[in-house]
């Protein structure tokens, strides 16, 4: 017995039940809503100004794919006086990127939008590739997570973009704020449901429009409109401690579909107590991107990869290294030698 | 009475059925349910089977895989419970593979 639409004055047949909300919609009727939720959330955080140039970070995926396609329609249908361009990222992983690539060019073509791609070896000289050669498969997720978040940014700077917007979904804040939870990390715990971050002077601000979207509607937003996006388990990912988050939340999600907007709630009322030390933004040294570091957690990474110190930027512990300590004294305290550069190491 | 059914994967679900997106075939079940039919899937065309959790978890679908019964999404039906008929097309949408 089929379902009736849950639209008022709408005579289909119910076909998808919206993980936002629960209610039975008919194809139409649910990219009518799901467009206008992201509408919403657009206008009730204010999050463009008309005349800005804004960069959509675009993998190929279903979340860029689809942040690409609604950007451009809501651009057209309220108005938003936005100028789009595409951003993507080639990290340098033999056959992950070669056919995404491929379906972000198709982004461009279909979306009549101009696309730019930088890589890492370009930006960082390195590929993902060479790192792995080089690391293992152990912390990888953490150099190509930092490196490509700078890319983006960079990539965006560089086109002369006034805002970066990502496809993150309310799965992955979920998931992002559990994680920081495990790791103790008020800092990020704090400003990682934030619908805008950077935008307070200094760095190029980055939204998420698709922040309150679950995943499941994204995905049934691409098969009812026939969005094709790329696809396909990233090689390295198995080791990634985010699968274990990703996992959970899901198991959470089939009992109880409300609770991945709960954690995004309990992550956006948090506050952390006046008496808690949190790092201090600055710049970095060697390159000037935003850090609470001397150097930035990137430029750490490249000194650790250029100087085969494999864990520098990589420790767990809050610990204090030489840089190029005399390696008389193992536990990392100064060793006396000359050498007083030191780089503190948190990991992100 | 074998129940004749098309079955769909796709979003990276395929990779797990010999990467081949559309299968045609026969249960040998009269009027499955999609569970008994995940079942099936698991014993007869899951050909890694190293990565077998992937697609099944305990008697149904892992969290994150869609379900579709003639393009009509399983949490509107009776999910795991659905009973099936010949002609049907059910689909599975991966959205544990990533872009």
């Amino acid at each position: 017995m089929p379902i009736p639409c849950s639209t008022e004055a709408c005579t289909s047949a119910a076909t998808i039940k919206r993980s936002k909300d629960g209610s039975a919609v008919c194809a139409t009727c649910f990219t009518r809503r799901f467009e206008e939720d992201v509408h919403e959330t657009i206008s009730a955080t204010n999050l463009f100004k008309r005349g800005e140039k804004v960069a959509i970070g675009a993998s190929g995926g279903k979340d860029s794919t689809v942040l690409a396609y609604v950007m451009k329609v809501l651009n057209a249908r309220h108005d938003y006086g936005l100028e789009l361009i595409l951003l993507s990222i080639d990290e340098g992983i033999k056959g992950y990127r070669d056919d995404s690539l491929k379906s972000v060019e198709r982004n461009k073509i279909e979306y009549e939008l101009p696309l730019t791609i930088l890589s890492y070896k370009d930006l960082y000289g390195w590929s993902m590739d060479e790192i792995v050669a080089r690391i293992g498969k152990k912390n990888n997720c953490t150099f190509c997570g930092v490196f490509r978040r700078q890319a983006l940014d960079r990539g965006a700077y560089k086109l002369g973009a006034t805002k970066l917007v990502t496809g993150h979904n309310a799965d992955d804040i979920a998931e992002t704020v559990l994680m920081n939870l495990l790791r103790g990390d008020v800092a990020r715990l704090q400003r990682c449901t934030n619908i805008c971050t950077g935008d307070d002077g200094g760095s190029l601000p980055r939204a998420k429009p698709l922040k309150y979207t679950f995943e499941k509607d994204i995905v049934m937003y691409a098969r009812v409109n026939k969005l094709e996006y790329f696809y396909t388990e990233c090689i390295y990912a198995p080791n990634s401690y985010r699968n274990f988050a990703r996992d959970y939340i899901k198991k959470l999600e089939r009992v109880r579909p409300r609770a991945i907007l709960d954690i995004i709630y309990s992550g956006e009322s948090i506050a952390v107590r006046k008496e808690v030390a949190l790092p201090v933004l600055g710049r970095c040294s060697r390159c000037g991107y935003i850090s609470s570091q001397k150097l930035c957690k990137a430029c750490l990474l490249i000194e650790g990869l250029n100087t085969n110190q494999l864990d520098l930027g990589i420790k767990r512990k809050v610990t204090t290294e030489t840089k190029t300590g005399c390696g008389k004294d193992k536990t990392g305290s100064s060793c006396g030698c000359s050498n007083e550069d030191k780089v503190q190491s948190i990991d992100f | 009475m074998p129940t004749s059914l098309t079955l769909e994967f796709s979003g990276g679900s395929e990779f797990l059925v010999g990467n081949q997106k559309e299968h045609k075939v026969s249960l040998p079940i009269d009027q499955p349910t999609v569970s008994q039919l995940i079942q099936w899937i698991k014993k007869e065309i899951l050909t890694d089977h190293n990565r077998d959790d992937l697609f099944v978890m305990d008697d149904s679908v892992r969290p994150g895989v869609l379900v579709l019964v003639n393009e009509c999404d399983w949490e509107l039906l009776e999910r795991n419970e659905t009973i099936l008929k010949d002609g049907d097309v059910v689909t599975f949408i991966s959205t544990l593979h990533g872009g």
